[in-house]
């Protein structure tokens, strides 16, 4: 754990401050920059460089790479993730501010996941060989194979009330006259009606994964002896099915759930530009291109912890839900 | 199924002996071959992904806004093939050609190509055109062709696929390799490092050094290789792990063979075949990434024409359907086909899977 933690600050940290560009500059705005470049007077020239080594030096930019890098983990240890480059607010503020959006997008797309994906396996794995299970198939390859960008887009074009239909809205979390005195059933419409598209959007490629996953895995399940031992001492076969396949079949997806969280940021970069959804995913973008350092810091290392915590509570839950598997022995 | 192990093909007539009983006629590959011959679906991949080359190659001569050949006050000139030659040094224009619009000029005879554009001609005259006679996929907004954008780029696209791809694959199999070879603290380092690129959230990663560096084909190319091969390297080096218990590599290490000959020459050639479909995928899967980084307008350079930058148009002009419809529609056909392919490879190195997936 900890060698990897380190692995992982060193990797996001070089990744960041290798690249070439001046924050300093940038935060300066085109203004500064620009005026150094077109001819002002020496003096002015001075004072503007002057003032971009004052404010590296306020945010120790101005220091040696390495001592950097130990700063900034020190103050990662103790949970200090910096202030913004851009409006000098706490790291943390900005996060909690856009962490609901992300989190409502992926706590209902992580749901249809797997109220999908779930029964589409089951079935298609207990009519195995039927023209229902090639099509689920087929279906579920195909989808898996269409591109989020093209996805997105064709929904942008096609049902958001561009010139065909307008089944959804274009973009945002509410419609512009959202307020709070409405009554509480129309907001909750409003909101699901915004967060409808974003959310089929973003889970689309995981129900189609994961059926065929919870697919193969329900079929090595049902060719086990004690699935044959249910059936013979007639047992009906909705129990077998629901009540001994099911849940061992359930045991390997268990796993993906860690595989999911690094999309928290990543992969709904997309979906919130093209959606203009005010989430993590858009904060992490924007930060990008100011080049907001403490912050793209802040989400590259959240994520990578969170997806190790994922990886750790998966080996742990699958201890639990399976006996056979045992501790000190990891499940490639 | 049996590998034609190298070792003891190589060793037997070196030492003399009669040669050892190998199931004789068939290898690996070709059983691959056969198995995948009659996989209908992964046939149409195969040969969906060769045509994809055959545009890709042969881009130049389907859409440019070159003649193949012209006959011009009475001389006959072939400035699609000369313009190739300049290119390279090897020939320098007519006098009289230099600087001609083809397509304006007024010459006795043209024949242009298939699509008389090039992907990068700029018409501010006609921008937005739905599809027609002139544009067969319409035109963006500064009034280029869209399918001469789609046939030129699917040379990037495939390129940085295959780039990209490969990259990952040396940098997987070597660390998958040492990692599975030497074992002890090798492997544990190695492991530390699978771990740390497993964890950090890779498209965010790109997105951040593609968008802070400055856009470059080759630097997108790297970025996705160096950040996509953790797959491979996990593959390799369970191989590696089961191979290298085998008796031919003990036999290898008891005749004194070195190191790296049991590692490269011996071990590496049986430990590729299920590595194979996570290069497939991986191609399909650095298209798309690619495809993601340019629709957000990062990576590629912005003056490129790519799949990704023609989809990214669509969302400021919603009304021209044909710009989301046909580069989307590219990207898909594509992975779609690498999938296929990838799927067919993998029921045909492992035969035990079949139907199961």
């Amino acid at each position: 754990m900890i060698p990897t933690f380190i692995g992982i600050t060193i990797l996001c940290f070089l990744v960041v401050h290798l690249a070439p560009g001046d924050p300093a500059e940038l935060m300066a705005g085109g203004g500064l920059a620009a005026a150094g470049g077109a001819g002002i007077s020496l003096q002015k020239r001075g004072a503007v460089d002057q003032a971009l080594a004052e404010w590296r030096a306020l945010y120790g930019l101005d220091k040696p790479l390495h001592v950097q890098y130990f700063v900034w983990l020190k103050n990662l240890v103790r949970l200090d993730l910096g202030s913004s480059f851009k409006d000098n607010r706490s790291v943390w503020e900005k996060i909690r501010e856009r962490l609901p959006v992300t989190l409502k997008l992926e706590f209902f797309s992580l749901l249809l996941v797997y109220a999908v994906a779930i029964p589409l396996g089951v079935y298609s794995a207990t009519h195995r060989d039927t023209f229902g299970d090639y099509a689920t198939t087929v279906a579920a390859f195909v989808l898996f194979a269409v591109p989020v960008v093209w996805a997105a887009t064709m929904a942008l074009v096609f049902i958001c009330g561009g010139d065909f239909l307008y089944l959804f809205p274009p973009g945002g979390l509410t419609s512009i006259d959202y307020g709070r005195e409405w009554p509480l059933w129309e907001r909750i419409n409003d909101q699901t009606w915004h967060l409808f598209l974003p959310v089929v959007l973003l889970s689309y490629a995981g129900f189609a994964g994961l059926s065929r996953y919870m697919r193969s895995s329900m079929l090595e399940v049902l060719r086990q002896d004690y699935i044959q031992v249910a059936r013979a001492k007639g047992l009906s076969e909705r129990i077998v099915v629901f009540k001994h396949a099911v849940r061992n079949s359930l045991i390997p997806q268990v796993t993906i759930l860690a595989e999911l969280l690094p999309g928290l940021i990543g992969g709904s970069v997309i979906i919130e530009t093209v959606f203009s959804l005010p989430g993590m995913g858009q904060l992490g973008y924007d930060a990008v291109l100011a080049r907001d350092y403490p912050i793209v810091l802040a989400l590259l290392t959240i994520t990578a912890v969170l997806t190790l915590i994922g990886i750790l509570l998966s080996d742990i839950l699958l201890a639990a839900v399976d006996p056979r598997i045992a501790f000190g022995r990891r499940s490639e | 199924m049996a590998a034609k192990s190298p070792a003891a093909a190589a060793a037997a007539p070196a030492a003399g002996l009669a040669p050892m009983e190998v199931p004789s006629g068939e290898g690996q590959w070709s059983a691959v071959w056969k198995s995948l011959r009659h996989n209908g679906l992964a046939l149409v991949g195969l040969y969906t992904i060769l045509f994809l080359f055959t545009v890709a190659a042969g881009a130049d001569f389907l859409a440019n806004n070159k003649p193949y050949y012209m006959i011009y006050q009475g001389r006959s000139y072939f400035p699609l093939v000369r313009s190739g030659l300049v290119r390279f040094g090897l020939a320098k224009w007519q006098p009289e050609l230099l600087n001609m619009d083809f397509k304006t000029v007024n010459a006795e005879r043209k024949i242009f190509p298939p699509i008389p554009h090039l992907a990068t001609d700029i018409d501010l005259r006609a921008p937005f055109e739905t599809p027609s006679p002139q544009h067969w996929l319409g035109t963006d907004k500064l009034g280029r062709d869209v399918l001469a954008g789609l046939i030129h780029g699917s040379r990037i696209s495939l390129s940085i696929g295959f780039v990209a791809v490969g990259i990952a694959l040396v940098v997987g199999v070597v660390l998958g390799a040492l990692a599975g070879y030497f074992g002890s603290w090798v492997d544990l380092l190695i492991s530390r490092i699978f771990e740390v690129m497993l964890t950090v959230p890779t498209f965010f990663l790109l997105i951040a050094i593609a968008a802070m560096f400055p856009p470059s084909i080759f630097l997108t190319m790297a970025i996705i290789g160096l950040t996509s091969w953790v797959g491979m390297a996990r593959f390799t080096r369970s191989e590696f792990l089961r191979i290298r218990g085998l008796d031919y590599v003990t036999a290898a290490l008891a005749l004194g063979v070195s190191t790296r000959k049991i590692m490269f020459r011996h071990i590496l050639p049986n430990a590729l075949a299920p590595v194979l479909v996570s290069v497939v995928l991986g191609v399909a899967g650095a298209i798309l990434t690619e495809s993601s980084l340019s629709f957000l307008g990062i990576g590629v350079p912005l003056e490129a024409v790519t799949w990704g930058s023609i989809l990214n148009e669509a969302r400021s002009a919603t009304f021209a359907w044909w710009l989301a419809v046909f580069p989307g529609a590219a990207i898909f056909i594509t992975v779609l086909a690498y999938y296929l392919l990838g799927e067919g490879l993998r029921d045909a190195l492992d035969p035990r899977l079949k139907g199961t997936r």
